[in-house]
């Protein structure tokens, strides 16, 4: 480690990721839009053969959006961030710098691979874990290298304690790890036969319920420990460093840590309530769903208070404004994910449009403004120019916002309706609809929901023209400013 | 009893051993700050000044002068 005047700290590999940020935000929404149209319009599927279908879509979409956008999004902000709570450079140590662009080029190469092996129909068809065991083993090597990477800039830092973002990074390295070792054991069924069927193909290691109960004891930590725990840790450093205001209360952001890392882990069995799976881990699940309320609380209010005396900030700072109104989707989310746990709630809910509807108001509400304000906050410190425009960002905000309130109130309004329509009995205890008559009670609200999509992918391209103006021709800055992001 | 119902009851053990332990961190970390052994609010000041060159924070320790003003 070097000491000198001139030391700054690199952004190399935070640019790289925010530039994968827009480019799979861009793809993964863009699909998103077109299977929320099928849905209302089943004639788009027929656009390309078998590539355009919704079954060939759908786990891309989810895919390049949680893997894609997200992850990338979290990779930009910790390469940024990481470097500024630790007061350490990556400039400072060649193994960190190895480590970080070794990082980016291998997660390039299984998202390029990911994406074309769904494209073509390769799919292990679990959940949030569709890559097969080729891309699997890569994802390993992925993980190790940005812990590893973690650990380094850890172990030189110069700030000797741990800001609490840095905790809430390791949680989710830690956590997806053990995670994701558990859920990805499968048999490649070419080498186990002997050579029979395609090489890319696996069969899960677990059977039945028990895979069932691994696949959502998975299913669920992703929401965790990749949707939640380091979007946490983002608002922890991006709210208080944007708005000038230290974090509220520390205490309460440490008790909400512990508070998540001991509940969040049970809740998985929520999404397998009314099944084979006995049924003490379905009530633990619905238990400890609702006890998640309350350190997803403490975090969203600790954030709302840290603007305590500095509300004006709100009208005056569009970034201020994503932040905000990202903590307080956090909060809608996280209250209504316990309601939906509960077992009676979800006899009516389960694998209705309420599910999406409810995943929507978190991934987008949340973790995609969570991104936004993460990326626009950094733009003018990494880049050393103003934002370009200001007013872009406010539209941006307003057509989101509109965009994500239409896509969960028309996805409430359908999953009750086709809940209550699936259980409906006449006098004689015969049911009194079929299938169909869901379908055509629903469309209008899929119709809506197929806007919402067009409108958040508007507002997504005018962020993409945002930060690329930003990079290419705003104004140069001569020093890098403290708190609130010069834009013009 | 079968394997079940070990599973059962070991799950309500770690869930009363892990609340407790929950709990108790809770009462230690507000105990520690009022006899002023500890200043975690000050670490909240990592994130406003983390310039390359800022003098770090390092430790949730009180100041020595707000230590002598707590004895």
């Amino acid at each position: 480690m070097q000491s000198n005047a001139a030391l700054e700290y690199d952004y190399t590999v935070a640019k790289l990721f925010t530039y994968t940020t827009i480019v799979f935000g861009l793809v993964g929404m863009l699909i998103g839009t077109l299977i929320a149209a099928q849905m209302a319009f089943p004639e788009l599927n027929y656009l390309l053969g078998e590539y355009g279908t919704f079954s060939r879509l759908r786990p891309l979409h989810t895919n390049v959006v949680i893997y894609g956008f997200m992850l990338s999004g979290i990779w930009a902000t910790g390469y940024y961030f990481m470097q500024r709570v630790l007061k350490v450079s990556m400039a400072e140590s060649k193994l960190a710098m190895f480590l970080g662009k070794f990082h980016f080029v291998v997660y390039l190469v299984i998202a390029t691979g990911m994406v074309v092996s769904l494209f073509m129909g390769i799919t292990t068809t679990k959940e949030y874990a569709q890559m097969e065991w080729p891309l699997d083993i890569l994802v390993v090597v992925v993980w190790v290298t940005w812990g590893l990477w973690m650990f380094t800039l850890i172990g030189i830092r110069r700030e000797k304690a741990l800001y609490i973002s840095v905790w809430y990074y390791i949680a989710t390295f830690l956590g997806v790890a053990m995670l994701y070792l558990f859920n990805n054991m499968e048999v490649p069924t070419y080498f186990a036969s002997g050579g029979v069927g395609a090489i890319t193909h696996s069969v899960s290691m677990y059977a039945g319920t028990n895979d069932a109960m691994v696949q959502w004891w998975w299913g669920h930590n992703a929401v965790a420990f990749v949707f939640t725990v380091p979007i946490v840790g983002m608002i922890y450093y991006f709210l208080p460093k944007e708005s000038g205001q230290a974090v509220y209360s520390y205490k309460l952001s440490l008790l909400s840590f512990w508070g998540l890392m001991f509940v969040y882990l049970w809740a998985g069995g929520h999404h397998l309530l009314w099944s084979t799976v006995p049924d003490w881990v379905q009530t633990m699940a619905s238990i400890f769903s609702v006890i998640l309320i309350l350190p997803s609380w403490g975090s969203a209010i600790n954030m709302l208070l840290t603007m305590k005396g500095e509300w004006n900030q709100l009208t005056e700072n569009p970034i201020i404004k994503f932040l905000i109104l990202a903590s307080t989707f956090y909060m809608l989310s996280t209250l209504e994910g316990p309601i939906q746990a509960v077992k009676s709630v979800n006899a009516i809910a389960h694998f209705t449009d309420w599910i999406p509807g409810h995943v929507h108001d978190g991934v987008l509400g949340w973790v995609a403004f969570m991104v936004f304000s993460g990326l626009y906050h950094m733009a003018p410190r990494i880049f050393k120019r103003e934002i370009y425009s200001k007013s872009l960002i406010e539209a941006q905000f307003w057509i989101q916002t509109t965009a994500v309130v239409l896509y969960f109130t028309s996805m409430w309004i359908a999953g009750i309706t086709q809940g209550m329509m699936w259980r409906a009995v006449d006098e004689y205890g015969n049911l009194m609809y079929s299938f169909i008559d869901t379908v055509t009670v629903l469309h209008p609200y899929y119709a809506i929901r197929a806007l919402a999509g067009v409108l958040f992918m508007i507002g997504l391209v005018m962020f993409a023209y945002n930060m690329i103006m930003t990079m290419a021709a705003s104004k140069k800055l001569t020093e890098e400013p403290q708190f609130r992001s010069p834009m013009a | 009893m079968d394997i079940r119902e070990l599973q059962a009851y070991a799950t309500l053990f770690a869930t009363i051993i892990l609340a407790v332990v929950l709990y108790w961190y809770i009462v230690y970390l507000y105990r520690s700050e009022k006899k002023g052994e500890k200043d975690y609010e000050k670490l909240g000041d990592i994130a406003l000044d983390d310039e390359i060159h800022s003098k770090p924070i390092n430790t949730s320790d009180p100041l020595p002068e707000k230590k002598e003003r707590n004895k």
